[in-house]
């Protein structure tokens, strides 16, 4: 009688592949744990990954459920990345002059085959002001802002107001029609500031005897403008609002409001 | 059809499409027990469906509609009336939940569950989904270029972006410095005023209306009816001259609309008192500084006193002032809008020498 052996069947190729691959020196450098499969690598991967470390190792139920939260506030900010990242491509092809400002969003158009970088860019734009009041509007809906997330509340109030200044400071970009009198239309606002507008009221009471503090030259919208009508500061003003100052603040902002969430007891619920 | 599209356009005057948001609102909280069923919700949908489907088919609708930036704004009239309904839909269950003695939905869900899985996939799905609307989007539609800026050509009508126009709208009403600053700064410290002055500790963390009826009528108030709404009628329904036009009228730039707005010191001394109007301005305007004195600095007091004593008592006087000051801030604009329709009334303060119109 012949003897006969087994063999244990091998494993398919890929998952070799795989094994071999999450065993290297690189990989575990990199994943400290195995995959998410067990409770003990779930709470692992959540406190060992900077990215994911935002959440917490677990949340309530009604915390995920799209019935509640509407997934507005996260899409927001998967929105603003998207911004960000289209953004940082579109600000190597534009340069925020009159010379060039139109003419470099025409050979964006014109010369870019299949580009829609500028699409998105925009379209991502109306998008997150869109999702930024919805996720607001669910927030005062399930009385999110009551004690003890106050604090936070303001906090996306003034990035409420901040996602607006950056659509608003990116739409005179482009520098055609469209942005420069819509941006005239809004601007124009300014100079009624009570006081610091030079057609505010209140603002001749700013005088030194016959000479007015507040003059066209020398009023809110000027500083807005950097200038008495939307020209050539307006546009570089805009562009360094739009591209740095304003993204930096509402990154800073966006930082304490996530981190409060968390300290503040995760996702809303029921006390 | 063309008898539909004339009706149209008649509902859409802005004294009528205001008076329908309002009363839509009215309606919805008052009967929101029928309106939180499916039946309502999907109705909805569907007839907004059927009307922008209807509407493509007329050339004016298209070009309002199809403009570029426009597009965004009819992504919002669809999801701000789902969510208003699916918000209140949520709170009618609870609230029904909660009358049987049962707690809502979201304390039955109390119990944790993992990130990973459970929140980290349904944030991919997201977000996969997100990319695809924005890349489906933005390869459908381009982005729109006009003509390149000039300084010497504006274009008639001038509007500013779309989520400006709410405000840009209320400069129908009011002069620049109210519009267009202290109004949005009112608005902003009015929302940074909520959690401070809201002293109902119930109704936190889960959907209700019953629990917060007054909270959230007035919510819904400022951001459908007074924000939104107007957004859309300022986007959709105003044409060169600011003149209103009808979603299937064309816009044309020769429309006459007669102004004969009079100011409040005009109808008094010149029409009441049959007299010229008195040369200096604090005599010329004081009935109407007066109203204004009376409205903000009388109207609280009296109304702690009688009408909304109950609030003055739990909220405390500086809780109580500063959200019935900001209330009656929001409430100027409907009014303003109201005396102009019914009395044509431009201002109720008119001192252009100080650029103070009120």
């Amino acid at each position: 009688m012949a003897d006969t052996k087994t063999i244990a069947p091998r494993d398919p190729a890929f998952v070799r592949a795989w094994d071999w691959l999450t065993e290297t020196q690189i990989w575990t450098s990199i994943f400290r744990h195995t995959a998410p499969i067990n409770d003990r690598n779930r709470v692992l991967v959540m406190l060992s990954n900077v990215f994911l470390h935002l959440h917490p190792v677990r949340l309530r139920k009604s915390g995920v459920r799209l019935r509640y939260t509407w997934c507005m506030g996260g899409i927001s900010f998967f929105l603003f990345l998207q911004l960000t990242f289209t953004g940082l491509l579109l600000m190597f092809y534009y340069r925020p002059t009159l010379e060039y400002a139109y003419a470099d969003i025409v050979s964006l158009r014109e010369h870019v085959p299949l580009g829609i970088m500028r699409e998105m860019h925009r379209w991502g734009a109306h998008a997150m002001v869109i999702t930024v009041w919805l996720h607001m509007f669910r927030v005062f809906m399930t009385g999110s802002y009551k004690p003890p997330r106050e604090f936070n509340w303001n906090i996306g109030v003034i990035m409420l107001v901040l996602t607006l200044l950056l659509s608003f400071t990116g739409y005179l970009l482009p520098w055609d029609q469209l942005a420069i009198w819509a941006i005239t239309v809004g601007s124009n606002m300014a100079r009624a500031t009570p006081f610091l507008g030079y057609e505010g009221p209140g603002a001749a009471l700013l005088a030194l005897g016959d000479v007015r503090l507040i003059h066209a030259a020398a009023d809110a919208r000027f500083a807005l403008l950097g200038g008495t009508i939307v020209g050539e500061g307006a546009l570089l003003r805009f562009y360094v609002l739009h591209c740095v100052a304003l993204p930096l603040v509402i990154g800073f902002l966006m930082a304490v409001h996530f981190w409060r969430v968390r300290k503040d007891g995760g996702i809303s619920g029921p006390l | 059809m063309d008898a539909i599209k004339d009706f149209v356009d008649l509902l859409a005057n802005p004294q009528v499409f205001f008076g329908a948001t309002f009363g839509a609102l009215i309606l919805i909280v008052w009967k929101r027990e029928a309106f939180a069923s499916n039946r309502w919700g999907w109705g909805l949908m569907g007839f907004l469906g059927v009307f922008f489907l209807f509407g493509l088919f007329d050339e004016n609708f298209q070009l309002i509609i199809g403009k570029p930036d426009n597009v965004p704004i009819v992504a919002l009239i669809f999801l701000l009336v789902f969510f208003t309904w699916f918000a209140i839909r949520e709170g009618v269950r609870n609230d029904r939940r909660i009358a049987a003695g049962e707690p809502p939905i979201e304390k039955d869900e109390e119990d944790r569950v993992w990130t990973w899985p459970d929140l980290v996939y349904t944030e991919l799905i997201a977000l996969v989904v997100c990319t695809v609307i924005i890349i489906v989007w933005s390869i459908g539609l381009e982005a729109p270029l006009e003509q390149p800026a000039n300084n010497a050509n504006t274009p008639n009508p001038s509007k500013a972006p779309w989520y400006f126009l709410g405000l840009q709208e209320m400069l129908v009403y009011f002069d620049p410095w109210l519009a267009g600053v202290v109004l949005p700064s009112l608005i902003i410290v009015g929302l940074m005023a909520i959690p401070y002055v809201d002293k109902n500790p119930k109704g936190n963390g889960y959907y209700t209306f019953t629990e917060r009826k007054a909270e959230i009528t007035i919510f819904l108030f400022g951001f459908v009816v007074l924000w939104s709404s107007l957004i859309v009628l300022g986007t959709f329904l105003r044409g060169p001259n600011w003149n209103f036009f009808g979603p299937f009228e064309f816009w044309d730039i020769h429309k006459l609309e007669p102004l004969t707005n009079v100011q409040l010191s005009e109808s008094i001394w010149v029409y009441g008192f049959g007299r010229a109007l008195p040369e200096h301005w604090f005599i010329r305007e004081i009935f109407g500084l007066a109203l204004v004195g009376f409205y903000i600095g009388v109207l609280p007091v009296a109304l702690a006193w009688k009408g909304l004593t109950k609030y003055y008592e739990m909220l405390g006087p500086t809780r109580y002032y500063v959200s019935v000051l900001l209330f009656l801030m929001m409430l100027s604009l409907p009014i303003k809008m109201l005396s102009r329709w019914v009395f044509n009334l431009k201002y109720i303060v008119s001192i252009p020498e100080f650029f103070f119109n009120i």
